[in-house]
């Protein structure tokens, strides 16, 4: 990758903070470093489309321990669960070969599995000894007829967000607008309500959560074309472009797709999420709003009351093991501050909130939450999360999976947000998961045995 | 305290009971160059030894009095002094377990006396000992007649004198039915851990836990606690008693000899385990070794890294009392909670159990039951295995018989490591299942390819 295209990719002009430090763009700290890299960002943003073969063009190291880890889930198509590698030897690297043994890696995934594209995901050992993968999946392309999109993502360009810029960049560039929408279906139109076309940004399905959403789209005549890229498949991405309307969701890094998307196909955006009850509710409204459909008003309106009413019904008898516990968040991005919202909802007392990969404007909305002096963890490194866990005296905390073992050994209760967990929290069914998750976390009795010593050990001490 | 409900249904459907004949018969099935007789219809035995073979994967030493339909109208004494006399010819085993069944509890027999007119008919075997087991099919369960059997051992084999303690490192110890080989392997060796040498009454794992022998096939018993051990029992200096269904046998042996006796209800969960431990190192005079405090982290650390899964689970158990009662004790532990529970037969100590009712049924009101309680997960043996496919939730296999899989005699779900494995084991079933959402398929995929896909089951879990 070029500088010039990296500094590109970086370059985020409608961002009222462009001109200063971004702290999605912090160097990392040698030897005091967590999270993923670029190619880490880039296959995890893009693995969800489920109908296409992941190739990863590397050694083992890249993907051989990575590759079973995501929590998206397919309605169907099972292919990206399939994982694939090059699996570079020391021999290919040397002789040069890894061109040549891409070439028939990508026959062999074309041949075995059909699949309905094939991504090449480049990482730092041929970034590094210069293979020409972008020739090789141009060729690849030409012999067999199934479009390989090469994915340029070594690690060692940055961070797991800009490998998700990477991810959306290459989309934008290689597979949007490359196919056009069927109309709908003449048993999907139901008279009095008109049907638009929208787009889900950044919504990965993890556990399967947007299947409880997904449905409330359907009721209120909202096709989704692609939820890019949950439960996705190559040709709903390849129609992206006719959107009447995009939502960008919990995911800053994936914003450049919809601001793209307004400049060459003018189709309006608004970012939100699903996470809670008060942000899923705003998000329907923010579709019926951006589409300026009326009708489609009164009938958000009315899902809402009826959802945010079942939701309350469900969560009455938690709420006495849940209000007044103090909560810790460390969550990147968007889930710094729409976490706070649902644990506040919960009526829970959210004492701190990690900033590691938010922007300067989830900074904002975290003090509009929180208050001014709304206490803000930027330091990833586990030893002082959980130092600002003892300091604060928080009752559980909540964080990405890679902080879970370290809080239970120490004896932390912990909630797991990240995106390989299993189960889903989105929307107005995963609000009150959420809620039974936490009330389980918080009130289980092993926390008590962790912390009680035996009686022959009482009496040495 | 739990209110008991008696099943009232006339017919037992899917039933979970094991008859207490196959319970007394095991019993004797851990002890050395051991035969039980089943004073019973033929078919009785067979259908017994065929239970065993299957869940231990092992030869079985079982034998009958064969009564056939004369016997049992005009008496079959005649057929127990025959199959003694033919054991002890062919066999010459150093015990003999006579066990009743319901067809002669039923026809009357008096088995006392018949032992006595053996013993003046052939007094050439009076080097055999001979325990007369009352066990009726009509009576409590697999446990009680395997209690039965202890308690019978000990009248039997223990003499009667108050005696001083002359082998200060030997521990008894009473292990009841819910006990695998493999659980009192690890009972023995968490015992010598304190260098004590135990007596374990019976002992299945030595005899049962499925070992090869060089002379190779066996009428008897391939190991077992030896009669001359059983003699010595009342030269231990404390007894240890696992399994509340022994307290009869353990009064006994308290009441013959005067050993001191510390009881269990189970040994399983950090808290039974710790309990277990301190008394060990107390007996021992010696403090809790570091291999066996490591253990204890690494159960409280799986506990810890299992809970997300395992808290909230709704667990429906249907087992023998002392089964039952332990997994009732362990599970809330680690943030499951018992929703259904369904002892096979009534016993004593059910209303004790800390959870609102107990049902003494079958396999049908577990069913039942869980499906009303929307279990998560069964804890039953391999008959449940249907109905959990049924249910569609996972079974963790536990009690009589385990048929259907390989090595469920040789699990071990006992001490810090066994409590933990059962942990992992549960967890994983409850992850294979996952509460997943299930996948919605959108009304504007209709006449698209995606309509013809077919439906992405969940990534598979580890099943057990």
């Amino acid at each position: 990758m070029r500088p010039d295209e990296a500094s590109a990719l970086r370059d985020e002009p409608n961002c009222s903070h462009n001109a200063g430090l971004k702290s999605g763009c912090a160097r990392p700290q040698p030897g005091a470093t967590q999270g993923g890299c670029a190619f880490d960002g880039a296959r995890n943003a893009l693995l969800p489309i489920a109908d296409v073969a992941h190739l990863v063009h590397g050694p083992i190291g890249c993907a051989g321990s990575s590759w079973d880890g995501r929590g998206s889930r397919s309605s169907g198509a099972t292919l990206y669960r399939v994982g694939m590698t090059t699996d570079l030897s020391e021999m290919d690297v040397i002789m040069g070969r890894g061109e040549k043994r891409l070439f028939h890696a990508i026959r062999q995934a074309i041949e075995t599995y059909r699949p309905a594209a094939v991504f090449v995901y480049a990482t730092c050992v041929p970034a590094l000894h210069g293979d020409d993968y972008v020739a090789v999946a141009k060729a690849a392309q030409a012999r067999w007829g199934v479009p390989v999109v090469p994915v340029d993502c070594a690690g060692f360009y940055g961070n797991k967000n800009f490998g998700n810029r990477i991810a959306g960049d290459v989309m934008l560039r290689h597979v949007i607008g490359t196919s056009e929408p069927d109309p709908p279906p003449p048993a999907a139109i139901r008279p009095g309500i008109t049907t638009h076309d929208v787009n889900l940004i950044g919504e990965w399905n993890i556990g399967g959560e947007f299947w409880s959403v997904a449905p409330l789209f359907d009721e209120l005549g909202l096709r989704i074309l692609c939820t890019f890229t949950g439960d996705a498949r190559f040709r709903e991405v390849q129609t992206m472009h006719r959107a009447e309307a995009n939502m960008v969701v919990c995911s800053k890094a994936m914003i450049r797709v919809a601001q793209a998307l307004r400049e060459r196909f003018a189709t309006p955006f608004f970012e939100g999420g699903f996470y809670g009850v008060a942000p899923t509710s705003a998000a329907l409204r923010g579709f019926a709003s951006v589409l300026g459909d009326p009708a489609l008003a009164g009938r958000t309106e009315a899902v809402i009351a009826r959802e945010e009413a079942a939701v309350e019904t469900a969560i009455a008898p938690l709420r006495p093991k849940l209000e007044g516990r103090r909560v810790l968040i460390f969550a990147g991005g968007h889930k710094s501050w729409s976490l706070v919202a649902a644990m506040q909802n919960l009526g829970m007392n959210v004492v701190a909130t990690g900033t590691e990969k938010s922007t300067e404007e989830d900074k904002d909305r975290i003090r509009e939450l929180m208050g001014p002096q709304a206490h803000m963890i930027a330091d990833n490194d586990q030893t002082s999360l959980l130092r600002s866990f003892d300091e604060h005296r928080a009752d559980i905390l909540i964080a990405g999976d890679r902080y879970i073992y370290p809080a239970l050994k120490a004896r932390v209760p912990f909630l797991d947000v990240d995106h390989v967990r299993s189960i889903g929290y989105a929307g107005y069914a995963g609000a009150i998961e959420l809620a039974r998750n936490l009330a389980v976390t918080l009130h289980s009795p092993v926390w008590q045995h962790a912390r009680t010593a035996p009686r022959w050990a009482r009496h040495a001490a | 305290m739990a209110e008991i409900v008696p099943s009232e249904k006339p017919l037992a459907v899917n039933p979970l009971k094991v008859s207490q004949p196959v319970g007394a018969s095991l019993a004797f099935l851990g002890l050395a160059q051991a035969m039980p007789l089943e004073h019973g219809a033929r078919g009785c035995t067979s259908f017994n030894k065929l239970f065993f073979m299957r869940h231990f994967q092992e030869p079985i030493a079982l034998q009958t009095t064969a009564m056939d339909q004369i016997a049992a109208v005009i008496g079959a004494d005649g057929n127990v002094v025959e199959a003694l006399r033919t054991i002890a010819d062919t066999n010459a085993p150093e015990v003999i377990g006579l066990i009743t069944t319901a067809l002669s509890e039923t026809q009357g027999a008096d088995i006392p006396r018949t032992v006595r007119a053996f013993r003046e008919r052939h007094p050439e075997h009076d080097h055999i000992s001979i325990v007369a087991v009352s066990a009726s099919d009509t009576l409590g369960c697999l446990e009680t007649g395997f209690a039965a059997s202890v308690e019978a051992i000990i009248a039997a084999l223990v003499p009667a004198s108050l005696s001083t303690i002359r082998r200060p490192r030997q521990v008894n110890v009473l292990a009841a039915s819910m006990l695998s080989p493999g659980d009192i392997e690890t009972i023995r060796e968490w015992i010598e851990t304190f260098g004590l040498q135990p007596v374990v009454l019976p002992d299945l794992g030595d005899s049962l836990d499925g070992h090869m022998i060089e002379s190779g096939f066996s009428t008897l018993t391939y190991g077992g606690t030896r009669r001359a051990a059983i003699t010595a029992m009342g030269e231990s200096i404390a007894t240890l008693v696992i399994g509340p269904s022994l307290a009869r046998a353990a009064d006994l042996l308290h009441e013959r000899t005067g050993v001191p006796d510390h009881r269990f209800a189970s040994l399983t969960g950090v808290e039974a385990c710790d309990a277990f431990t301190q008394t060990l190192s107390d007996i021992a005079r010696r403090p809790v070794p570091a291999r066996l405090e490591r253990h204890r982290a690494q159960l409280i650390d799986a506990m810890v890294d299992c809970h997300f899964q395992i808290g909230g689970a709704r667990i429906a158990i249907a087992a023998d009392a002392d089964l039952l009662e332990a997994a009732i004790r362990f599970l809330p532990g680690a943030g499951a909670e018992v929703v259904a529970a369904v002892a096979s037969a009534r016993t004593r100590l059910l209303a004790e159990l800390p959870v609102d009712r107990v049902v003494v049924g079958d396999l049908e009101d577990l069913e039942n039951l869980a499906r009303d309680a929307g279990a998560d997960l069964l804890i039953a043996n391999s008959h449940a295995t249907d109905l959990a496919a049924r249910l569609g939730i996972p079974l963790l296999r536990a009690g009589f018989p385990l048929s259907d899989m390989y090595g469920g005699h040789a699990r071990c779900q006992v001490g810090y490591r066994g409590s933990r494995q059962m942990l992992f084991d549960i967890a994983n079933l409850l992850a294979a299942r996952q509460r997943a959402v299930p996948p919605y398929r959108s009304l504007y995929w209709q006449g698209t390819p995606r309509e013809r896909e077919a439906t992405a089951t969940a990534p598979a879990g580890v099943a057990q």
